[in-house]
């Protein structure tokens, strides 16, 4: 047997392997969005052809974290808002995985935000998945970066003074090579975008709206949606980031005047992933490093060899 | 004091180039024979500000900077250079001669670049020169150094004088010079060496020279390191291929050593957005199946707190590195402190699961920090390597044959996929990646990618295949069980004793120390001695687990104890009576906190002082005593 046998291994994939035996039915509430992730990434994977033991799922903190105890796969549920960090890391050390990122808008548009955009900018080979139900969920309903000006909460009680995060334009500056966004409500479009955004060599992100029938009652259901690569209404090409950050900007506004905008924003399949620009200039090995501990043959440098004579 | 060394001191402004040319001019003496060990002293600036370098030079063995200083090179300030900028900070251009004085011992020798410096400046000067019994050779450094073509080669220049006024051979340095300089610039920097040599020899009667330079031989290669030099050859030589970092003095070094050197071994350095990043790297890369590391200084390391968490909750095994310095907050960033120890022992929330190394030597460093890998992968805990700007930045020669070991790249106990099938799963095929009941707390872990061993690692309390869990039964049997690793991890290191004890065993007194000051602490141990006083120390290099039955052995076996540390309010004497849990009455401390290291001197006499005269300060020096308890 090889080290890492589920890597590459050409089979059927059936969705229900990913149905742990564990916590099989999620705890999530009756209507909740998050319901759609999940059942968007078990129609994915199996299509894209990577089966649980090959994929690593790394998750933050908040309702969408529990995606690892509902999705049977490699996972490393995380700490709030440092998915990304331990992904990215991860698909370093063993490029051969399939490295998928989730987390909430508090996760990752707040407390993580300069990871996002970091491993945006990167560019690193890994798909992110962001639950924007525009709420704290988990600890019952707070305002969050991307619930609208004048929202009342608790926590902001004369409605908040802050313009929201708009995460498709962040995510554009910031680099990211796949930018899209789908909704609950729009399962087909979501497996595709889904499958896609793994597929996509680069950072992928997903802004996954999930509407929070619990906490979130007044926001919308997020229908009806619109998809922008559709519709007759908006012609732009999403290859040219003029063009992409325009319609960004028209959807991340629109949503708050009632309109849902999804689809594929930005697509730019030149650039390299991170992956690849560090092999590039001879900082990243060819073979992934995680194979090398189990190489019985490898020839452990030892700096008495390498290092010391310079320092005589 | 001995009369057998050379302390020679170089100063001038940051920038000007201190740090290479005492770095060559140590490797010289080193490569003559002699036993070397340097002291670095640098404000936090970019250019300009008062900087200097101590290279201690012995026959006999030498563990720590000295007592003061014999010999001054005092080239000028890099301000005074261009005469478009004007010195902003006062008379800055005369510092590197006027700060220095206090410290040179009497008979010492001044050797200063009047291109530059007028010594007529300094109040007294020529007074105080008398009286110290000083030579002062004032000679026109830049002048030379112009006719040759490049001002900046003063520093040659001055070493060449060094060379001519301590009777030392011009070979060695010339031939640092041809292995340290490119071509271009190495043949004017020859002439110059040449030059100012021969002109000190012709102007001054250097026969009988005021201060000399030792003689000695070393019977084997004899390497220049650093600790941070040798915490970073330690990971590499324990199969450690990742690093993540950002930078921030002076945990610098190491992740800039490590990120030049890990290309040629096919390994990955990522500087990353903050520190939170870096560790949740290290983190995720081992998760992966890979050695990693990251590291930082005090504020850096305070942002870690998080990750450390998540490791110690996941058992991800993973090494951090923290270089202390004077805080709190910013504090002074290029100053040694040891005053991040209880930071690193109890950061981050819940009872902390974790391994604090600190060693004291260079020597250690090596040794600690493969330590600290082999226990990291070994029990699955976060291990942390603790040192500070003096340990990371000095450099002293240690044998070639240290580092002639064998790699040990192995990552502990993780299974192969052939093991994993004979391991426990649930149903629904997960591997049970924490086991309940295992030897020594380590329950065998997979990697991701291996078929039949996925598993859920999750900051929250968990069951054994990993799932989130909050039963009373599963709680208590998982704390218990990684509780159970330390216990584990205390047995392994009294193997590895890594304790450090000098003076007599049936001495009447003892002083405790941990880290950095440990070569110090010894060489002060010997003095006492030597001058008829009974003292023996220890220097602690574990932190956590503690070595409290060693501890308690030495503390009962004496009657007093100073305890002796770079902090304030005696950290690590708190961390001693935590452990022993009395003996407080036994126990004092001498204190130094002032952003300088101990000198020997400063711990002989606070030692007598308070000891020995009975309780209180010694004059002279910015050390503080603190009593025992009762006292």
């Amino acid at each position: 047997m090889s080290t890492f046998s589920a890597i590459g291994e050409e089979r059927e994939i059936d969705r229900d392997e990913y149905t742990p035996g564990v916590e099989p039915q999620p705890t999530w509430c009756p209507g909740c969005g998050d319901f759609s992730v999940l059942k968007a990434l078990k129609q994915a994977l199996p299509e894209v052809g990577r089966t649980p033991e090959e994929t690593l799922l790394c998750t933050g903190i908040g309702c969408s974290g529990k995606l690892n105890s509902y999705l049977d796969t490699y996972g490393f549920h995380t700490i709030h808002g440092r998915s990304l960090p331990v992904a990215r890391a991860a698909k370093l050390a063993n490029p051969d995985l399939e490295v998928i990122a989730a987390g909430g808008d508090g996760d990752g548009y707040g407390i993580g935000g300069n990871h996002f955009i970091h491993t945006a900018r990167e560019n690193h080979d890994m798909t992110y998945i962001v639950f924007n139900n525009e709420i704290f969920g988990l600890t019952k309903g707070q305002t969050s970066p991307t619930s609208p000006k004048g929202h009342k909460s608790k926590t902001q009680p004369h409605g908040s003074a802050k313009e929201p995060i708009k995460p498709l334009s962040m995510s554009l500056n910031a680099g990211a090579s796949y930018v899209a966004r789908t909704a609950a409500v729009n399962p087909n479009q979501a497996k595709e975008i889904i499958i896609e955004a793994i597929e996509h060599d680069g950072f992928a992100h997903v802004d996954f709206l999930t509407q929070c029938p619990t906490w979130n009652k007044d926001a919308r259901q997020y229908v009806p949606y619109i998809d922008v690569n559709e519709s007759d209404d908006y012609e732009f090409d999403k290859t040219d980031r003029v063009e992409a950050a325009e319609m960004m900007r028209e959807t991340e506004e629109s949503l708050y005047e009632g309109e849902v905008l999804t689809g594929r924003f930005y697509v730019d399949e030149e650039r390299p992933s991170y992956g690849a620009e560090k092999q590039e200039i001879g900082e990243m090995p060819e073979e992934p490093l995680a194979e090398r501990y189990w190489d019985d043959d490898y020839e452990w440098e030892r700096s008495h060899d390498m290092f010391l004579d310079k320092h005589a | 004091m001995t009369d057998d060394e050379l302390i020679w001191r170089i100063s001038g402004g940051s920038g000007d180039g201190i740090a290479s040319t005492s770095q060559n001019f140590a490797k010289a003496l080193m490569r003559s024979g002699l036993n070397v060990f340097t002291h670095r002293h640098y404000p936090s600036r970019i250019r300009g500000g008062h900087t200097y370098t101590e290279v201690r030079a012995s026959a006999g063995p030498v563990e720590s900077r000295g007592d003061g200083y014999n010999f001054l090179l005092a080239l000028g300030d890099s301000f005074a250079r261009n005469p478009q900028e004007e010195a902003v900070y006062g008379n800055e251009e005369i510092k590197p001669l006027s700060e220095n004085l206090d410290e040179l011992r009497e008979g010492g020798v001044i050797v200063y670049d009047e291109g530059l410096l007028d010594a007529s400046e300094i109040p007294d000067f020529e007074e105080r020169a008398e009286e110290n019994d000083w030579h002062v050779y004032p000679l026109d450094l830049r002048g030379l150094a112009r006719d040759q073509g490049r001002e900046v080669m003063r520093n040659t220049a001055g070493v060449g004088a060094t060379c001519a006024l301590t009777g030392m051979d011009l070979d060695h340095v010339q031939d640092l010079m041809r292995d340290a300089m490119p071509e271009k610039i190495l043949e004017p920097n020859l002439e110059i060496l040449q030059i100012a040599y021969d002109q000190v020899k012709e102007e001054y009667d250097v026969d009988a020279p005021d201060v000399s330079v030792p003689t000695g031989e070393h019977d084997e290669t004899q390497l220049l390191m650093s600790g941070s030099d040798a915490i970073s050859y330690g990971a590499i030589d324990e199969g450690c291929r990742f690093i993540a970092g950002y930078p921030m003095t002076p945990w610098t070094e190491v992740f800039t050593i490590m990120t030049q050197n890990l290309p040629k071994l096919g390994g990955i350095s990522e500087q990353v957005e903050d520190e939170i990043a870096a560790a949740a790297l290290a983190v995720g890369a081992s998760h992966a199946g890979v050695k990693a590391m990251s590291g930082s200084s005090g504020g850096g390391f305070a942002l870690m707190s998080e990750p450390l968490g998540l490791a110690e909750m996941t058992e991800t095994p993973v090494v951090l590195v923290e270089a202390m310095r004077a805080g709190p907050s910013t504090g002074m960033p290029t100053k040694p402190e040891q005053s991040d120890l209880e930071h690193v022992l109890y950061t981050s929330q819940g009872d902390s699961q974790r391994v604090v190394l600190a060693p004291g030597t260079v020597e250690e460093a090596y040794e600690q920090s493969r330590i600290a890998f082999r226990l990291a992968y070994e029990y699955q805990i976060p291990t942390i390597l603790l040192y500070d700007q003096k340990l990371g930045g000095e450099l002293k020669n240690v044998p070639k044959s240290h580092f002639d070991r064998e790699p040990n790249p192995t990552l502990g106990k993780t299974l192969s996929e052939d093991a994993l099938a004979d391991e426990p799963h649930s149903p629904d095929g997960k591997f049970h990646r924490f086991q309940h009941d295992v030897e020594d707390g380590v329950s065998p872990r997979s990697i991701p990618g291996q078929k039949g061993g996925r598993f859920l690692a999750t900051g929250n309390e968990h069951d054994p295949t990993g799932h989130i869990a909050e039963s009373p039964d599963n709680r208590v049997a998982q704390i218990d069980r990684r509780t159970q690793k330390l216990e584990a991890i205390r047995d392994d290191l009294d193997q590895e004793d890594t304790g450090s004890y000098a003076g007599p065993e049936d001495a009447e007194y003892g002083i405790l120390t941990f880290g950095s000051q440990q070569g110090t602490v010894e060489e002060a141990v010997g003095r006492l001695n030597d001058a008829g006083i009974s003292v023996k120390s220890y220097g602690v290099s574990d932190m956590l687990p503690f070595p409290t039955e060693q501890v308690r052995e030495f503390v009962e076996s004496v009657d007093e104890v100073l305890v002796v540390e770079m902090t304030a309010s005696g950290q690590f004497r708190g961390l001693v009576q935590k452990n022993l849990g009395q003996y407080g009455e036994k126990l004092s401390s001498l204190l130094k906190y002032n952003g300088n290291p101990f000198e020997p001197a400063e711990v002989v006499d606070g030692f007598e002082a308070a000891i020995v005269e009975g309780d209180g300060d010694a004059s002279g020096h910015q050390t503080t005593f603190v009593p025992a308890a009762g006292d």
